[in-house]
């Protein structure tokens, strides 16, 4: 009899949800790591990452495509026109009447601007020249745009990161919203907050975005992922962003 | 892709024990993986790297198929006079680079 009152208690803890994560207890992926990882992005001569956003800033000066213009010919300085804007994205894009994260973003200016080929997801320019925007945003707050036409976008992104989906039937709330302060193995779970993307991530060794991010979680609860470029995933980052609100931009992040 | 990070300090006391890091961008593949075709991915990494202190060699390391990709070093060294600290990486398939980094010692 103790032992079903047990289960049951147990079922009833799991179910019963924690809601959506107060302001003050926000917290970083930065503030679950070891403190040797945390040397690794602190240090711009040690943080990985920072190998690519040296690779960024050659490629935003480099002419490309048909009409042979660079980034820099267009926004100038990322110094100061890129200050702030991955803080802010993703934001709504008129002529495609939905949001854009920053990857689609730099797409749309090559494609239509540069007339050049538009890059692949996770490519290693892409990844390089979001990583160089990014970094200029490092140490802003994460300002989500106050955009009346990203209302219902935003409010799908929420209701997806409510949603239970996949085999082991998980929404995203149910970790990141309800037990972000225990672990699964030995890894803590963390409250998923997109503040350091495009990110190193030890596990891939290499650079990536918050869309593989989500992607890898998905196939982790054995869902269907969505493909990249997926207005679904864009509407996830949406929320993510909203409800880091206030949060510095730490890109490039080093996580495990 | 971008070449190195170094970071030597730019001054030191002689007889001093500095720090060197150097993070280089490298994909290090091992050789041991295969496509979802089934074909072994043919190993791709840097065999060996090397600190000279003003022509003098100063820290060799050889590198293997379980070193992670980007290879970050760290090692120490006495700052004896003012110079130049030249590295070099060496890998498969012809892949070489270089960097150096300056110091006055006072």
């Amino acid at each position: 009899m103790r032992g079903i009152g047990a289960i049951v208690s147990a079922l009833l803890l799991v179910s019963a949800s924690a809601g959506e994560i107060p302001q003050q207890q926000r917290r970083s992926g930065y503030s679950f790591m070891a403190p040797d990882t945390k040397a690794m992005q602190d240090d711009d001569t040690s943080n990985p990452g920072m190998l690519w956003v040296l690779d960024g800033e050659a490629l935003w000066n480099k002419p490309i495509g048909t009409a042979n213009k660079a980034c820099a010919d267009c926004h100038g300085g990322a110094k100061a026109s890129m200050k702030g804007v991955a803080a802010r994205y993703p934001a709504f894009d008129k002529s495609l009447a939905r949001p854009v994260d920053l990857e689609q973003r730099i797409n749309l200016c090559r494609t239509a601007q540069q007339q050049a080929p538009a890059l692949d997801y996770e490519s290693h320019d892409l990844l390089a020249l979001t990583a160089f925007i990014a970094h200029q945003s490092r140490g802003m707050p994460i300002a989500p745009a106050s955009d009346p036409q990203l209302e219902p976008f935003l409010a799908r992104g929420r209701a997806l990161f409510m949603q239970r989906q996949g085999q082991l039937n998980l929404a995203c709330a149910n970790c990141h919203d309800d037990n972000w302060d225990k672990h699964l193995a030995g890894s803590a779970i963390t409250q998923g907050q997109p503040t350091g993307y495009p990110m190193y991530r030890l596990e891939w060794q290499t650079l990536g975005s918050l869309s593989r991010r989500l992607r890898g979680c998905m196939t982790g609860i054995r869902a269907q992922a969505f493909s990249y470029g997926a207005p679904e995933l864009v509407e996830l980052e949406l929320y993510l962003m909203s409800r880091a609100g206030g949060m510095p931009v730490e890109t490039p992040a080093v996580r495990p | 892709m971008a070449s190195a990070l170094i970071n030597v300090p730019k001054r030191a006391k002689r007889g001093d024990v500095i720090e060197i890091r150097a993070l280089t961008s490298h994909i290090m593949e091992t050789g041991y993986r295969r496509t979802a075709a089934g074909e072994v991915i043919p190993r791709d990494i840097i065999t060996s790297f090397t600190c000279r202190y003003n022509g003098r060699e100063i820290f060799r390391a050889d590198m293997f198929p379980a070193i992670a990709a980007n290879p970050y070093l760290s090692f120490f060294t006495t700052a004896n006079e003012s110079g130049t600290f030249a590295f070099e990486w060496i890998g498969d398939n012809g892949f070489s680079q270089t960097a150096s980094a300056a110091i006055t010692v006072e």
